[in-house]
């Protein structure tokens, strides 16, 4: 352990040349408001004791580290460990962040969220914290996606919600969050927006890593307990980034603990059918109310990405980890589509534990890596998500109709 | 004084408003875009907002976001769009050009290369959207080097401490954002907006236009009526869809001379 300083953002929301808040005027006085809001929030001792009620009793928190004992013997190296977030209510990370949020709404007295979805997991959990807390909602969800998590789909309209398919652009999470913003500067007075990742405009990649962060403070926690150290290395996820910052940011100062980020290569990322921009090193641009690693054009145009995993499939990332590559403090990588089929496949199979095909690309990552590492080495991996959701998409890739 | 500057001053004296009708560029398609504009100017345009395409204009409506995808799918670019001006320039030397886009663009070209090449093409102001005075200082420094206008939004949001900061950064016009939400949007509140606009103006000290919402003569006048300059875009664009291509830079002059024809009936109004 080190006392290596770190207290980004700025108050501005600036992680070094990353981050900030690149909104139409319209926004700006709402921003200012939630920042208020939250600073105030944060603060208040009722508010944390409530946030920490919920996520005990509502979301089932602590979730277990798990000892992946048949893989890691099967691997013959490093042990590999697995945060069980998946155990989650809703059946992903994404709950923690919305429960948060949305005791704020409540705070600042909005009677109405709204969120964009990719994978539909952010969907579902905001979906569920509205009927939990009495919230009309709306969830933005490109058509594209609708048809790749048509359950998730059905779940978000048994909880309440209203899905508003996306058609513009590339129909996907990037779309889905552009028409958020459109519906939040038209209803911004009533309407709380529930961003699901580290990403948009101050202070959102802060508040939502804050919120997740209960992941890495249990990992701080639980691994000296359990396996009597902490790890050698936590491998998380990476589209937007949000599982990834929760566990991530409690170990900043653990220097000797490696943070590794897994992004979607997709197709490979010598094909430009990815969606790792930190890995293929994209150009810095603005997308979404913040400057990010964005893969783009020559003309600054947003790209389509490619991933398997229509939670990983984005454009940008989070500006945290922007920062964080820069620096140096964490390193990002980047599996293929087939890299994280085999590696679902293998956990099915070999712990009985349906991962996320998001969260099946860190473990992926994880069994490359871990038959080269000595036995008492402890990889510890964020399974951020369960993935009966993928059932579909899996099956289809195996000529499997529903 | 500025191309911008002497438009107000001169439309002032004459107690007429300002017409700002905005169209983007590459919307059909490149070669149409200056005849497009020749025909705003003809109609009776002060000043023209040409929008710069992009793949993610999350403060647009459809109508805008199509413009901007047919023109992306034409191959339009930032460097295009320059060179649009250019030759709108070399037959025009009076009527001011705003380019209207997102910072992307901007950021991709470089913020210094930009400012130097907008000057050299013959752009008069920049207006991009998610670019808060605060977070581009740099870049409103080197478009005021470069002789530019930064032109800024404010919204019905906005309190009157931030009319003074934003004030503080722009220059031209402040584009007053009329309704919460999207261009072409439909919710216009006249009385609110007749209530903001002196109040808006007293503050910024620089002439004030309004946009988003204002579909036709009607709207257009009674914005007129306590505004410095209307901003078209939504509804030329519809206009442009509407038109077989070598019909519509003949509909957007109609059009645009309709509403000029409107809003000189209010010529004298008081300002």
């Amino acid at each position: 352990m080190t006392d290596m300083q770190y207290s980004l953002p700025d108050a501005q929301g600036h992680f070094g040349p990353y981050g900030g808040v690149f909104v139409a005027e319209t926004l700006m006085p709402a921003l200012a408001e939630l920042r208020a809001a939250y600073e105030a929030s944060r603060a208040d001792p009722a508010f944390i004791a409530e946030f920490e009620h919920e996520l005990k009793h509502y979301v089932g928190r602590p979730s277990p580290i798990y000892y992946a004992r048949r893989l890691s013997e099967k691997l013959g190296g490093a042990r590999i460990l697995l945060k069980r977030e998946d155990l989650d209510h809703t059946g992903a990370h994404k709950v923690n962040n919305c429960i948060g949020q949305a005791l704020l709404a409540r705070r600042m007295g909005k009677p109405r969220v709204i969120a964009e979805t990719g994978a539909g997991q952010h969907g579902v959990a905001t979906a569920t914290v509205a009927a939990r807390y009495g919230f009309e909602c709306v969830v933005y969800m490109g058509s594209e996606d609708i048809e790749r998590q048509a359950a998730n789909v059905y779940r978000m309209k048994l909880l309440g919600a209203a899905v508003a398919p996306v058609e513009s652009g590339s129909r996907t999470l990037k779309d889905a969050l552009n028409e958020a913003m459109r519906d939040w500067v038209t209803n911004v007075s009533n309407t709380f927006y529930i961003i699901g990742t580290v990403a948009g405009p101050h202070p959102y990649p802060a508040m939502v890593r804050d919120f997740q962060t209960v992941i890495g403070k249990e990992c701080l926690a639980q691994m000296p307990e359990a396996f009597g150290r902490q790890p050698d290395a936590i491998i998380a996820c990476v589209g937007g980034g949000s599982n990834a910052m929760g566990i991530f940011h409690p170990y900043i100062p653990h220097e000797g603990v490696r943070l590794i980020g897994v992004e979607a290569a997709g197709e490979g990322i010598a094909t430009g059918r990815h969606a790792a921009p930190l890995t293929a090193n994209a150009r810095a641009g603005v997308l979404h109310g913040n400057r990010t690693y964005l893969m783009q054009d020559e003309n600054g145009q947003v790209i389509e990405t490619h991933s398997i995993s229509a939670g990983l499939d984005y454009p940008g990332v989070g500006p945290e980890h922007a920062w964080l590559k820069d620096s140096g403090r964490a390193e990002y990588v980047a599996v293929t589509d087939d890299e994280a089929l085999e590696a679902f496949h293998t956990l099915c199979r070999l712990e009985g534990i349906i991962p996320a095909l998001e969260s099946s690309h860190a473990a992926a990552y994880a069994m490359k890596i871990a038959p080269a590492l000595g036995k008492d080495k402890l990889l510890l991996v964020n399974l951020s998500g369960r993935g009966d959701k993928d059932i579909h998409t899996v099956g289809e890739r195996s000529g499997i109709r529903f | 004084m500025s191309r911008i500057q002497s438009v107000f001053q001169n439309l002032q004296a004459a107690g007429r408003k300002a017409l700002i009708p905005f169209i983007t560029a590459g919307d059909p398609d490149g070669e149409l875009t200056v005849p497009l504009m020749r025909a705003l100017v003809a109609g009776g345009a002060d000043i023209i907002e040409l929008g710069v395409p992009f793949s993610d204009p999350m403060a647009d409506g459809p109508t805008i976001q199509r413009a901007s995808e047919r023109a992306l799918a034409g191959g339009m670019s930032l460097g295009k769009v320059l060179g649009i001006v250019r030759a709108f320039r070399a037959g025009d030397d009076a009527t001011p050009v705003v380019l209207m886009g997102y910072a992307n663009p901007v950021e991709a070209m470089g913020q210094g290369a930009f400012a130097a090449a907008a000057r050299d093409a013959g752009v008069d102001g920049v207006l991009v959207v998610d670019y808060p005075p605060e977070e581009c200082t740099a870049f409103t420094a080197g478009l005021r080097a470069a002789g530019l206008d930064q032109i800024f939004l404010l919204a019905p949001t906005s309190t009157e401490q931030r009319f003074r900061d934003v004030a503080r950064c722009g220059g031209g016009y402040i584009y007053y954002v009329s309704l919460k939400g999207v261009t072409g949007a439909a919710n216009i509140d006249f009385d609110e907006l007749g209530r903001r606009i002196p109040r808006v103006r007293a503050a910024v000290g620089i002439p004030v236009g309004v946009g988003f919402g204002i579909r036709d003569a009607a709207s257009a006048k009674r914005i007129g009526a306590f505004a410095d300059a209307v901003v078209i875009g939504s509804r030329i664009i519809e206009e442009i869809e509407a038109s077989p291509r070598e019909r519509s830079a003949a509909n957007v002059e109609t059009f645009v001379r309709g509403i000029r024809a409107a809003l000189d009936e209010t010529a004298g109004a008081k300002p």
